[in-house]
């Protein structure tokens, strides 16, 4: 089974004015490709840090990170910008746009960090902005959108470099229930095509619908749990199935 | 641009800068260009020796005259002895009164030889000037200068016309074309002006008024023994004016223990002038480069306002994969293309100088008419030139400007924790 993300004792202290935080205190798990994980936890638990770590914002104090086969844990600032652009696809709480640039434009903006914007890149831009269901919204500005379709935009921009795994911070924090519905059904859907999808919520409503969830409790792990709630990949047609489970 | 308005202000602060760049450069290459048309009108082969009246305390007196200058002796050596010299002029000019049918004018009476009409290069209107037959024969004969006539026949044909001065009576054979002033010469900073000037033959003058000089001031009489006011020596290529120059001095103080006389090369004053421009023209770019620095914080000031408005985005990008460098670009990018903005449209105003200029002179001949008579006539009457390295100087230094203080905030921008920055509201 090939891995999206491991984690591998991973410490994070943060200086506080002579105080030393302890965010995480040795954490570690597995995220296979093709994995659907919530990660949960009360403010306060670690769980941003987590967040951070796993976008490649920030480096561990120690352990071992390892995205695909290549541990970031030590990489440079430059190398991590890098992994974000290629490896990783990012979906805010706050959809987190560029208020100046079109629908079209935000979805190309990691592409062209990556330096590989073409006109055939850009053919599937359209493409991924169709399959979020605003290819009618190409040339709209950010503010002419709905919070849901502003995070539909977002969805769509975290998919477009292809990524290790999908990394969702709230991602339905400002939205309401029905929008809410909308946006999990979509990464179900994704999920269910072979994205990895972690999740960091405290909503439960929303981490219930992961394969797994995993709690954190004072920058440890509290449990990781196989959601048995989870809609079952076996929902999906068996061929199909077969085909998107990763080996 | 996120802002149209923040942007022109941006852009104006450059604009200016640039604008002021080529104009100041301009105005500097005008009026130095001015004064080296004054100096070489004055004639770059000449060497102009005059008289000038020593400190009172050093002067000879030969009983109550006070007795200087240069002398019909030394204009004789001069021209004997030194080879160079192809023609040579004397002169000798007196403050006088002229009157024509109760009109008067205060000017200069000026004796001469017909070769200075050569040499100070005046124009006749109509008539004729001095000629050697009438230095021989010791005519009564003058040629009025421009001003002159104008004020005493302002109604009447001048030629043949007798006019008055102090008491003796001289027919006007002939009348000049104005002349443009030109620059002061004998350690005089003031323009030499020939509008109000009556040419005579000097052997006349020497004739009738002769050499001693009666002046009534407040009461006491001054008297003056002058033979010469001026010679001017035209040498035979300017290679040989300072060498020439060098030999007319030395033969002068030979016999002028006192220095009574001023030598003039206006070469010399051409190549002074060509110094003064430089320094003139460093002095003006630095006022500008001044105005280019607060355009340039004017950009960085902005920037900052921009870059911390922009935290979020800043924040966004780099999550999504932009590195330091490619924000550092971004932020530098917006502020050069701001700078090369101002800086091509200060360059296009630029090069309206000299028309805004002469409507600046001209308006202010009709609002401020003191202000305007106060102006030296150098100002009055220069004209901007456009200095063509001006151009591509301001361009530079507004794209440096642009870079150098876009540095800063662009660098700010990328060294913020994208963590920070996504957290930013």
């Amino acid at each position: 089974m090939r891995l999206g993300a491991s984690i591998q004792e991973i410490t994070k202290e943060y200086h506080l004015g002579g105080e030393v935080v302890h965010a995480l205190r040795g954490v570690s798990f597995d995220v296979p490709e093709g994995d659907y994980v919530a990660i949960m936890g009360a403010s306060g638990s670690g769980k941003s840090t987590l967040l951070n770590l796993l976008g490649c914002l920030d480096h561990p104090t120690s352990g071992k990170l390892f995205l695909g086969d290549e541990n970031v844990a030590e990489a440079s600032d430059d190398r991590l910008a890098e992994i974000r652009a290629s490896k990783i696809g990012f979906v805010f709480q706050s959809f987190n746009l560029i208020p100046q640039l079109t629908v079209l434009e935000n979805i190309e903006v990691p592409l062209y960090y990556q330096r590989r914007l073409s006109p055939k890149e850009r053919a599937r831009c359209k493409e991924l902005a169709e399959m979020v269901g605003l290819g009618n919204r190409l040339y709209h500005r950010p503010t002419q959108l709905s919070g849901g379709q502003q995070q539909r935009v977002a969805i769509a921009r975290a998919l477009v470099n292809d990524p290790l795994f999908i990394l969702a911070d709230e991602p339905t924090g400002n939205l309401d229930s029905a929008t809410t519905e909308e946006i999990m059904a979509l990464f179900d859907d994704l999920n269910r095509q072979g994205k990895t999808i972690i999740l960091v919520t405290h909503e439960y409503d929303v981490g219930r619908r992961a394969r797994r969830i995993i709690r954190l409790k004072d920058g440890r792990i509290e449990s990781i749990i196989d959601n048995p709630q989870a809609k079952p990949r076996s929902e999906l047609p068996e061929d199909v199935a077969k085909a998107k489970a990763p080996q | 641009m996120l802002h149209p308005l923040r942007s022109l202000l941006t852009v104006l602060g450059i604009f200016i800068g640039v604008a002021s760049v080529i104009w100041l450069l301009a105005i500097g290459e005008g009026i130095s260009r001015k004064a080296q048309e004054q100096i070489e009108s004055l004639g770059a082969t000449n060497i102009i020796i005059r008289s000038i009246k020593p400190p009172s305390e050093q002067v000879q007196t030969s009983g109550l005259v006070l007795q200087y200058g240069v002398t019909r002796a030394d204009y004789a050596r001069l021209v004997e002895t030194i080879p160079t010299v192809v023609r040579a002029v004397r002169i000798r000019e007196l403050r006088q009164r002229f009157s024509y049918n109760g009109r008067m004018v205060d000017g200069r009476l000026v004796g001469c030889t017909p070769e200075y009409q050569d040499i100070v290069r005046l124009e006749i209107d109509r008539g004729r000037f001095i000629q050697d037959s009438d230095l021989q024969d010791l005519k009564n004969y003058c040629v009025l200068a421009a001003g002159t006539a104008e004020k005493l026949f302002p109604f009447e044909d001048p030629l043949g016309k007798v006019i008055r001065v102090e008491e003796h009576f001289y027919t006007v054979v002939g009348v000049c074309k104005p002349k443009m002033p030109s620059a002061g010469i004998g350690g005089s900073f003031a323009a030499q002006d020939f509008s109000s000037d009556v040419y005579i033959p000097i052997t006349t003058l020497w004739w009738r008024i002769g050499d001693v000089v009666f002046t009534r001031r407040a009461g006491s009489t001054e008297a003056e023994q002058i033979e010469l006011s001026q010679i001017t020596l035209q040498v035979d290529k300017t290679a040989n004016v300072v060498p020439t120059a060098d030999v007319v001095k030395a033969t002068l103080a030979k016999y002028h223990p006192i220095e009574d006389y001023g030598v003039t090369v206006p070469l010399e004053l051409l190549e002074q002038a060509r110094t003064t421009r430089m320094m003139f023209m460093v002095f003006m770019g630095l006022i500008a480069g001044i105005s280019l620095v607060v355009g340039g914080i004017g950009i960085m000031n902005i920037m900052l306002a921009t870059v911390t408005e922009r935290t979020r985005e800043i924040g966004i990008r780099r999550a999504l994969g932009a590195k330091r460098r490619d924000i550092i670009r971004q932020f530098l990018v917006e502020t050069v293309v701001l700078s090369t903005l101002g800086g091509i449209s200060g360059i296009l105003v630029g090069f309206l100088a000299p028309l805004l200029s002469e409507g600046a002179i001209w308006a202010l001949q009709f609002l401020a008419p003191r202000l305007y008579n106060s102006l030296p006539e150098i100002v009055k009457t220069m004209r901007p030139v456009v200095v063509p390295a001006s151009v591509p100087l301001a361009f530079g230094i507004a794209v440096a400007v642009g870079i150098i203080f876009g540095l800063y905030p662009a660098r700010r921008a990328a060294n913020m924790d994208p963590i920070e920055a996504l957290r930013h509201e």
